[in-house]
């Protein structure tokens, strides 16, 4: 089971972040992770959060285009090639990586990785002893 | 007075005049009517025949040809002389599918010519003058008919098409160009050229002739201005020979249309009901001396008033203001017929069904076009290149369509302005008309 990322089309102009993550805010969703992707006039906000359904449809109804994905969410050894090792791993493996970000949890720093697999791409990560979150962040 | 191609017909009496246009509408109408199925069946459907036309008192009476009719009989079905006696096609810009083509015979062609050639005397042109034509040659009619008609006066003729700035101001200044034709856009671009390079002594124009696309006076002004001369509007259109069916005299103040050759109508463009003199309304042409190709009652989709005050020019023939606007939603830009409809057309092709919105600007002199569509779950992807290869796809659908590059740029879903509810689809910002 995959952690769901939640990802919002924003416009690039001034308040459009603030706009949304002050609504999330509002709603008493707690975000975990954040990142942005960005193309010269428009950005994808991608989110986790601490209830997804709850995120989606607050978004929605505000009027935002928002669509759910999968992503694998590995802890990561806190020592130099923590990621990278993770990397080599899936590299090797031939997966291929369509983005990544990381966050530092309570209990560990984590690598989220979006990937055309997230099934495939969890078995070999657990074959290889790397520890996967699944539940909740 | 005025520097005159044709003097005896420019200048005729008002009853002269009439009586040209009174032999010539009944001649066309006769000949349409016996060649043209496509209007006859329109004139049987209205229960008109030839002999109902005695003159232009019986216009009203006939029905009108509009660009749809047009492009329903294409291509030969508005023809009124055999093939073998045309000598040419010319065509309008912008649309793909079933175009709009004209057809000319050595006649029209002469007869059109000679338009472009009083609109150039009109503009001081004589035999010693150096013709600079920068309007596009080749289907398009604005290079062909100033050509032509430059040759008629006997200028020296320059045909430069449109494009390659470099070549167009060393044959300026090499060979002394006096006049020049070509957009008022293109002039304007000219205009600053020259001054980057420093050459404006070596420029020897005295005038210019502008047309092919809405130009507001204080463009006129600017360029008048810029390059020291005296900007001279021209108006046509394809359908009813091309540039020259009217042009600017010394006076500035109104295109003269050649009333020799056409007959000119106002209209209520909701009704059809012809208005009276002096109201604004939608401009309609009857050519009455055309062989190949005479239209009768053709709705140009302009807005203009017409004026019969006396012309210090000492020309008899009723001017038309510049267009103020249009009866349909039909745009130009870059010189180019854009029709919204062919944008939508683009957008549902490419799977995009929400709303969208056209906005047209100008910047440094040169017209620009975006299309915004709002962002869908449809739509929506993860992924960032996923989106920006979709709007480049939707550029290129446009530039196929339509044959001029447009920007498109996918926004936040409800963030296209609404006006009561409804989208408002264009926002043309280049504020061209006179309100």
């Amino acid at each position: 089971m995959a952690i769901k990322q939640i990802s919002v089309f924003v416009e690039n102009k001034t308040g459009s972040m603030v706009e949304c993550t002050s609504l999330l805010a509002k709603a008493g969703i707690d975000l975990k992770a954040m990142s942005i992707a960005e193309e010269q006039e428009f950005g994808i906000l991608r989110l986790i959060a601490s209830d997804t359904y709850t995120a989606v449809t607050t978004l929605k109804d505000a009027g935002y285009v928002v669509n759910v994905k999968d992503v694998v969410v590995a802890e990561m050894i806190d020592q130099p090639g923590g990621a990278g090792d993770i990397i080599a791993l899936l590299a090797e493996n031939n997966i291929s990586i369509k983005y990544m970000y990381a966050f530092a949890g309570k209990k560990s720093a984590n690598l989220i990785l979006r990937v055309d697999d997230p099934a495939k791409c969890e078995n070999l990560l657990k074959q290889k002893g790397i520890k996967l979150i699944q539940e909740s962040i | 007075m005025g520097n005159y191609y044709q003097q005896e017909l420019e200048c005729a009496p008002r009853e002269k005049i009439k009586a040209i246009q009174d032999e010539g509408l009944v001649k066309t109408v006769k000949k349409v009517y016996e060649n043209v199925e496509y209007y006859r069946k329109k004139m049987d459907e209205k229960g008109v025949k030839p002999e109902d036309i005695k003159s232009q008192e019986d216009l009203y009476k006939l029905p009108f040809l509009t660009k749809e009719d047009l492009r329903e009989a294409y291509p030969y079905g508005l023809m009124a002389e055999p093939l073998e006696n045309c000598v040419r096609i010319q065509s309008t810009s912008g649309t793909t599918g079933r175009r709009v083509v004209a057809f000319y015979t050595q006649h029209d062609i002469d007869l059109w010519e000679e338009c472009c050639a009083r609109a150039i005397m009109a503009a001081g042109g004589t035999n010693k003058d150096v013709v600079q034509v920068s309007y596009g040659y080749g289907l398009f009619t604005g290079g062909p008919g100033l050509n032509g008609g430059s040759h008629k006066v006997g200028c020296l003729t320059l045909p430069m098409s449109s494009g390659n700035t470099d070549r167009q101001l060393q044959f300026m200044t090499d060979l002394e160009a006096t006049i020049i034709c070509c957009t008022p856009s293109y002039a304007a671009y000219l205009a600053e050229s020259i001054y980057e390079r420093g050459i404006r002594d070596k420029i020897k124009l005295k005038a210019g002739i502008f047309g092919a696309e809405a130009w507001t006076e204080e463009m006129r002004q600017d360029i008048q201005d810029k390059l020291g001369i005296k900007a001279y509007d021209i108006y046509g259109l394809t359908e009813i020979s091309g540039p020259g069916v009217s042009f600017e005299c010394e006076e500035q103040t109104g295109m003269h249309i050649n009333e020799d050759h056409f007959i000119a109508e106002i209209i209520d463009p909701d009704t059809g009901e012809v208005l009276p003199e002096g109201s604004v309304g939608e401009l309609v042409f009857t050519s009455i001396d055309k062989e190949a190709f005479p239209l009768l009652r053709y709705r140009t989709r302009d807005i203009c008033v017409l004026s019969r005050e006396k012309c210090s020019c000492g020309r008899t023939h009723v001017k038309m203001s510049k267009p103020m606007g249009r009866s349909d939603d039909m745009l130009i830009v870059k010189g180019v017929n854009v029709f919204p409809s062919q944008i939508e057309q683009v957008l549902l092709q490419k799977g995009l069904t929400s709303n969208y919105q056209i906005i047209v600007d100008r910047e440094k002199n040169s017209d620009t076009i975006e299309v915004l569509v709002e962002m869908t779950s449809e739509l929506f992807s993860d992924s960032v290149g996923e989106i920006t290869a979709k709007e480049k796809d939707v550029v290129a659908g446009l530039k196929s369509m339509l044959g001029i590059y447009a920007k498109v740029r996918i926004v936040e879903p409800k963030s296209i302005i609404r006006s009561e509810g409804k989208a408002v689809r264009v926002i043309d910002r280049r504020n061209l008309y006179k309100k």
